[in-house]
């Protein structure tokens, strides 16, 4: 079936189930693993990455097909890439400093960490690979940020109720535990294949 | 980290064990989960980190008077982004099937964080010859930890090794140790497996 053709809505489900983008990519595990350990800073990491990568994926969409394309400019997709995040990143913190104090407090600290996050960069670089449309890299966008969030809030719930009640080998504590647990989910997440299919 | 400034050839050697960037910081492991299900693949990766490392430790120490200090992350950035892009058009060239395989991966190494780790951390305050042997090092250090892993899931998932057939043909393949799964709990063996070591080297 060609791409092009597979409706937003499966590509949007598909990015958050079958296609986890970091469950089955591995995309954005640094700060999952450092910021897992509590769920509260972990949700407001989330709603960021959602946040961002709908955005920088339809924004890099555009650059990409209307701007490096038409020029023959491809091979500087990195670069361009990496400054409409970061651009995008700068300017989402200087309105949300300006707009509101508690929002800033609770997601504002967060925005700085994803410039570097590799699943938006992934997501942007996973959208140009697959050729997908406009629609379909809003869609996408969307999915794998959601994705991400599921992932990570699952993770921090898992980690702050094995704190309390469970022990844990001393050499395994910490990252390896986390790595572990994060290995299960993606096997749970293998589970979903076969809802919705898209490569 | 370590205190104090370290120079010449201890830079490098510290990044292989003692402060290794995986198992230590833990940073850089999506493209060590991803790619180790191939040893080829996975080769491809590390010496692509390598030079990626290489060369943008060595580019920013040379500029670390130049730069200010407000604008560093965003000019480390397109350093590295610069040396990727070279290594994306070498394979494009030359390994074009390995290019498709690896697919974002190679874009990848530029939010990779030992890239950014080492640059922000070392080439920024350090000459350039230290800077190269220290980025150097963290590859190493890398490599170390991701071929191991990239040696047990091929035999085991595929049968094969660096593309040939190790196992006999009759081997029933782990299907699992190819798939995402089982990337995370090779690596989590692994630094398992590395503490529990280095527990018991500090007890003797």
């Amino acid at each position: 079936m060609d791409i092009q053709s597979i409706h937003p809505l499966v590509i949007f489900f598909a990015a958050i189930t079958t296609n986890n983008i970091l469950l089955t990519n591995f995309l954005g595990m640094c700060s999952f693993l450092a910021v897992s350990k509590d769920l509260k800073s972990s949700l407001g990491l989330g709603v960021a990455v959602i946040f961002v990568s709908t955005f920088t994926a339809p924004l890099n969409w555009l650059v990409y097909h209307k701007l490096l394309v038409p020029y023959g400019l491809e091979y500087l997709q990195y670069i361009a890439f990496i400054i409409v995040i970061a651009a995008f990143v700068q300017i989402i913190e200087m309105i949300i400093e300006r707009v509101s104090t508690l929002l800033y407090l609770t997601l504002g600290i967060f925005l700085p960490l994803i410039t570097v996050n590799c699943a938006i960069f992934g997501c942007v670089l996973f959208l140009v690979i697959r050729q997908y449309t406009f629609m379909q890299s809003i869609a996408y966008g969307l999915g794998a940020g959601t994705g991400w969030a599921l992932a990570i809030a699952a993770l921090a719930g898992i980690r702050t109720r094995m704190e309390k009640k469970s022990k844990v080998i001393a050499e395994l504590e910490g990252p390896g535990i986390a790595l572990i647990i994060t290995g299960i989910m993606a096997m749970a997440f293998i589970g979903f294949s076969g809802i919705v299919k898209i490569n | 980290m370590s205190a104090g400034p370290v120079k010449g050839v201890a830079a490098l050697k510290r990044m292989l064990w003692e402060e290794n960037p995986v198992i230590g910081q833990i940073l850089g492991i999506c493209s060590a989960l991803a790619v180790t299900n191939l040893v080829k693949n996975t080769l491809v990766m590390c010496l692509g980190l390598i030079f990626t490392l290489m060369m943008s430790c060595f580019t920013v120490s040379l500029l670390r008077n130049v730069i200010p200090r407000q604008v560093r992350m965003i000019i480390q950035v397109l350093v590295i982004a610069a040396y990727v892009i070279v290594i994306k058009i070498i394979l494009d060239a030359y390994l074009p099937e390995i290019s498709n395989e690896l697919g974002p991966y190679v874009g990848l190494i530029i939010t990779n964080c030992i890239v950014m780790g080492r640059t922000e951390g070392y080439a920024m305050n350090n000459k350039p010859v230290d800077a190269i042997l220290d980025g150097i090092g963290a590859g190493i250090g890398y490599s170390l930890v991701l071929l191991p892993i990239a040696m047990i899931r091929e035999p085991l998932g595929l049968g094969t090794f660096f593309g040939m057939q190790l196992l006999p043909t009759d081997w029933t393949r782990w299907n699992m140790m190819v798939i995402a799964p089982s990337g995370f709990f090779a690596l989590a063996t692994y630094i398992w497996l590395v503490r529990a070591f280095k527990a018991g080297e500090g007890k003797r």
